[in-house]
């Protein structure tokens, strides 16, 4: 019994190139037309969130649930819109970190999970790798909502998204991503999403927090190093400043905020040596006055809002596309 | 009464007197009777004696491994005397150096006691325990080291700590010279690994670990080259890693300082990459990333390292191989990377990865034997790790070409962490011999009764 | 595969001119109309009705498309078709006569899903369906209000419906599958 879908196939309409994963866990492992598919996606889920109801039955009677190790009720609860706008039943579980002491205790949970139902895991962990370690041992699909310091697939989409969305292109855009590079896994997924879509990536950063290896040609996508900030931000079209952990003083990587706040806070100043059509971009939660100064955060520059609104668009591509792979 | 064993028709390496030829060897009375080129006769052999047939396989002395953790008595679900010196019967050891970062730890003699009646009633190989520096291994007080050396330990450490104190490391140093006995350290400056999992480098960039520099390991082998030059001690450097490291031990020699050192099967072998999965294809990161089975302390490194690692042992700056055998439960290594035990189950593995360095003529074969018999003997100070006659009947039997793949559910240790499971190996423990008595025997060989030779060869 | 032609360019325009009478008759005018063409091929479809409709009625009739793939009932089916096409309905449709259009009618499944999706919209005053080509085989009691033709075909049968604006030529062809001598 064939669909109008598939005569329409066989009446000569190409097919998009396959889906090759069963899990997101990280941006290494996508192709260009693999992006390109999420961002066609996200179209049509932006197109449904500009409608009264915002629902479409498509995920009807599928499980997802969310399994967070680490507080963020933003990404949390992004997730479960999407999820929810999808028509899917979701259930949330936050983990607090006490119950963390061992993953055994990681494995048996999800397994759980799985016997409960769940088709797909979104999962936010502290410890790099959690998610590989998931996906190895249980058969639920696994979406990294964000793992140590490793990788945080799905903002690193958005964020992809929103620039492909305001300038039309990622393509030779210079891309300047200023702060904690080394503990950060949204400038990670963000350095192969941008370097695959064909962006000049720009990292700086001080030295203390920019780790070893980077530039090794085994290690990451070719990416550019400085740590001046003046020198660094000249005609930059997107510029994206990483929250600053405030623990980090404490270890003795910065001597303190203030003069963190000095050499590498995007303020007014800064952005006007970037290109006059540069946009600001921030993961959040924003420490405004830290890496950040307010009146960039919500200038007119600024597409952090738009950045959220994406989210969830995203994140509901992303479920669609993963949940209609089948078992 | 242990049968005498003839050897027959192996190729007889014995480092230790520059043999390598192929010939007989007769073990009597748990010790070496005699050792003669092949004449293919069967002269001169006792009444049942059992006969094995070592054609084609390498005949030498027992392996010594200065360095495993045998983990009784205080964590027999890793590891028990038993099992361990099983699973070093079957990588081809005769004798083990424990070490004593037991529960409660080996620094006074009831313990050493324990471990040595554990070793005589439940043991199949020698064992030979290694005292504390430091009382209960807490860096703050000298254990009893005369009590200890009469208690029979080979070596003093607080493996799988470093000795921080400068000033405890002097006193320690300094003290031992009574007893004559190395002091083993695990150089690591703790204030620059803090936390790290895994070396420093792009690899721990890409995988968004900590990582422990090199630096960290060769800031203390300078620290303690130098103690040692001034106490004029005995300093035993356990695990080397870095080529920094070998570049100190190098020059320390060259002085004079008495300094030994030994080097992993494991750090020789494989690189930082296997941390990433398969080393062949690390990229893109596989479900296979983050491998804890490749989580050690000292951290596996880079090639370069190896590469120095290599020429150390060479020139003999590095003196003996040893496993830093360190078995851990399931539970211990089936987590997140970050969480998981440090160790890797080496003692059934160590022939077969190193027999791979020999293949690759990286390392000739004597020169390899040397570094698992009369090396380690010598920095012990036994009588051990040699064929000559009246010696140990302590003897290894492979065969250098056989191919076999790692099945760590197969293995007879508790620990099944390894890194190589599923790799093939070439070079396989075909027997081991420990005072006279067959410890491990290879399904495939035949052993057989003299008299039945006889009875054959007259007809 | 083999393939017989069943309508060539000059019977669909006139099936799609009779269809567009016919929708005006019977709805006595077209100020309450409101076209939705279903992606792909129902869309250029219904932008012809229209057009035809505004020729001889001199009144713009708005026109949307609506894909349905979030709708389906069949989702392991989507990893053929991964991209959805756009979603534009131009009006508010509550109170409005919704005239779905689409170029095949068969199993009826996607007309089903079409309406989920439209009531998702607002609440018409009804829904009516327009079809070039009704080759039955229904698996739900859904009919067609207009069709172009009917087309009575076996399950090992494809219909393709060829439209100019994608394919380059107007033409219906039945296509032989396997199964058949």
């Amino acid at each position: 019994m064939k669909t109008t879908e598939q005569q329409e196939t066989l009446s000569g309409a190409s097919l998009a190139p396959p889906w090759r994963h069963r899990h997101i866990l990280d941006l290494d492992d996508f192709s260009r037309q693999e992006i390109e598919l999420v961002f066609k996606t996200t179209d049509a889920m932006k197109e449904i969130l500009s409608r009264e109801i915002k629902r479409v039955p498509t995920l009807r009677g599928k499980t997802i649930i969310t399994l967070f190790y680490e507080p963020s009720t933003r990404t949390r609860v992004s997730f479960e819109l999407a999820a929810k706008n999808l028509g899917a039943d979701v259930a949330s579980l936050i983990a607090s970190a006490s119950s963390v002491v061992k993953g055994e205790s990681l494995i048996d949970t999800v397994s759980a999970l799985q016997a409960l139902g769940a088709d797909i895991i979104v999962m936010r962990h502290p410890q790099s790798g959690a998610p590989y370690l998931v996906a190895q041992h249980l058969g639920v699909s696994v979406i990294n909502a964000g793992d140590g310091w490793h990788a945080h697939p799905t903002q690193a989409l958005l964020d992809l998204y929103t620039i492909q969305q305001r300038i039309g292109r990622v393509e030779g855009l210079k891309v300047v991503i200023i702060g904690d590079i080394m503990h950060s896994r949204v400038a990670r997924s963000n350095i192969w999403g941008l370097t695959l879509m064909g962006a000049e990536v720009v990292l700086c950063g001080p030295p203390t927090l920019l780790p070893i290896g980077l530039d090794s040609e085994a290690a990451l996508p070719r990416v550019l190093i400085e740590t001046n900030l003046d020198h660094a931000i000249r005609e930059a079209d997107v510029v994206m400043p990483l929250r600053l952990q405030l623990e980090r003083q404490k270890r003795g990587l910065i001597p303190s905020i203030r003069e963190y706040a000095e050499l590498y806070q995007l303020n007014g100043r800064r952005l006007k040596m970037a290109k006059p059509s540069a946009l600001v971009l921030h993961p959040g939660p924003m420490n405004e006055g830290v890496e950040i100064a307010p009146d960039v955060a919500h200038g007119a520059q600024s597409v952090i809002e738009q950045q959220v609104t994406n989210g969830v668009a995203v994140r509901m591509a992303l479920l669609y596309i993963l949940a209609r792979g089948g078992k | 009464m242990i049968q005498p064993l003839l050897i027959k028709g192996g190729r007889i390496i014995d480092p230790s007197q520059g043999i390598d030829h192929s010939g007989n060897i007769l073990i009597k009375d748990g010790t070496i009777a005699w050792l003669l080129r092949d004449e293919g006769q069967e002269t001169c052999l006792p009444e049942h004696c059992l006969v094995l047939d070592a054609h084609r396989l390498v005949v030498c002395p027992g392996f010594i491994d200065l360095h495993c953790h045998l983990r009784e008595p205080g964590f027999e679900e890793k590891e028990t005397i038993a099992t361990g010196t099983e699973a070093a019967a079957r990588g081809g050891f005769t004798t083990v150096c424990c070490m004593p970062n037991t529960n409660p730890p080996i620094d006074n003699k009831a313990v050493v006691d324990y471990v040595k009646d554990k070793a005589r009633k439940r043991g199949i190989i020698r064992v030979l325990p290694i005292g504390c520096i430091s009382k209960g291994r807490r860096g703050e007080e000298l254990a009893e080291m005369g009590e200890l050396a009469q208690a029979g330990v080979v070596a003093y450490s607080d493996d799988s700590d470093p000795v921080r104190d400068s000033r405890l490391m002097r006193h320690a140093l300094e003290y031992s010279r009574n007893f004559g006995l190395p002091i083993i350290d695990h150089c690591e400056d703790t204030t620059l690994t803090e936390d790290g999992v895994m070396n420093e480098g792009w690899v721990a960039t890409r995988l968004g670990l900590r990582g422990m520099p090199t630096i960290a390991e060769e800031i203390m082998v300078a620290r303690d080259i130098a103690l040692a030059e001034l106490t004029k001690g005995r300093l035993h450097i356990a695990h080397v890693s870095t080529r920094g490291s070998v570049e100190l031990i190098r020059r320390a020699k060259e002085k004079g300082v008495a300094i030994t050192a030994e080097v992993t099967p494991h750090h020789l072998t494989l690189t930082e990459e296997r941390v990433m999965g398969n080393e062949a294809a690390p990229q893109p990161l596989s479900l296979l990333s983050y491998d804890t089975n490749a989580k050690v302390k000292p951290p596996l490194r880079t090639r370069r390292e190896i590469e120095a690692l290599i020429l150390g042992l060479k020139e003999g700056v590095i003196d003996a191989i040893a496993t830093d055998h360190a078995p851990h439960t399931e539970v211990d290594k089936r987590c997140e990377f970050g969480l998981a035990a440090f160790g890797i189950s080496g003692l059934e593995t160590a022939l077969g990865a190193l027999m791979g360095l020999v293949h690759s003529g990286e390392l000739d074969l004597p020169l390899l034997i040397s570094k698992l018999t009369i090396e380690p003997a010598r920095i012990i100070g036994k009588e051990i790790g040699t064929l000559r006659m009246g010696a140990p009947g302590d003897v290894t039997i492979f065969d250098p070409e056989a191919e076999w793949v790692v099945d760590p559910k197969a293995f007879a240790s508790k620990g099944k962490n390894t890194p190589l499971a599923g790799r093939i190996l070439k070079g396989r423990v075909m027997a081991t011999v420990c005072g006279g008595k067959i410890v491990f025997q290879d399904k495939h060989l035949r052993l057989e009764k003299s008299h039945d030779i006889k009875e054959r060869v007259r007809e | 595969m083999p393939e017989k032609t069943i309508m060539n360019e000059e019977d669909i325009r006139r099936a799609l001119v009779r269809i567009a009478h016919e929708i005006v008759e019977r709805n006595k005018g077209c100020s309450q109309l409101v076209f939705i063409g279903m992606q792909t091929r129902g869309v250029p479809l219904a932008r012809r009705i229209t057009a035809k409709i505004e020729e001889f009625e001199h009144a713009a009739v708005p026109v949307g498309e609506l894909d349905i793939n979030l709708y389906r009932d069949d989702l392991p089916a989507l990893a053929l078709k991964p991209h959805i096409r756009p979603t534009n309905i131009p009006t508010d449709i509550a109170g409005k006569r919704v005239i779905l259009v689409d170029d095949v009618l068969y199993t009826g499944r996607s007309i089903r899903a079409a309406m989920d999706a439209i009531i998702d919209f607002g609440r018409p005053q009804s829904i009516q369906l327009a079809v070039l080509v009704d080759r039955g085989h229904r698996e739900l009691p859904i009919r067609a209000d207009y069709i172009g033709r009917n087309i009575p075909t076996s399950r090992y049968e494809e219909v393709a419906v060829r439209v100019k604006e994608i394919d380059g030529r107007d033409e219906v062809a039945i296509i032989k599958g396997e199964g058949t001598s």
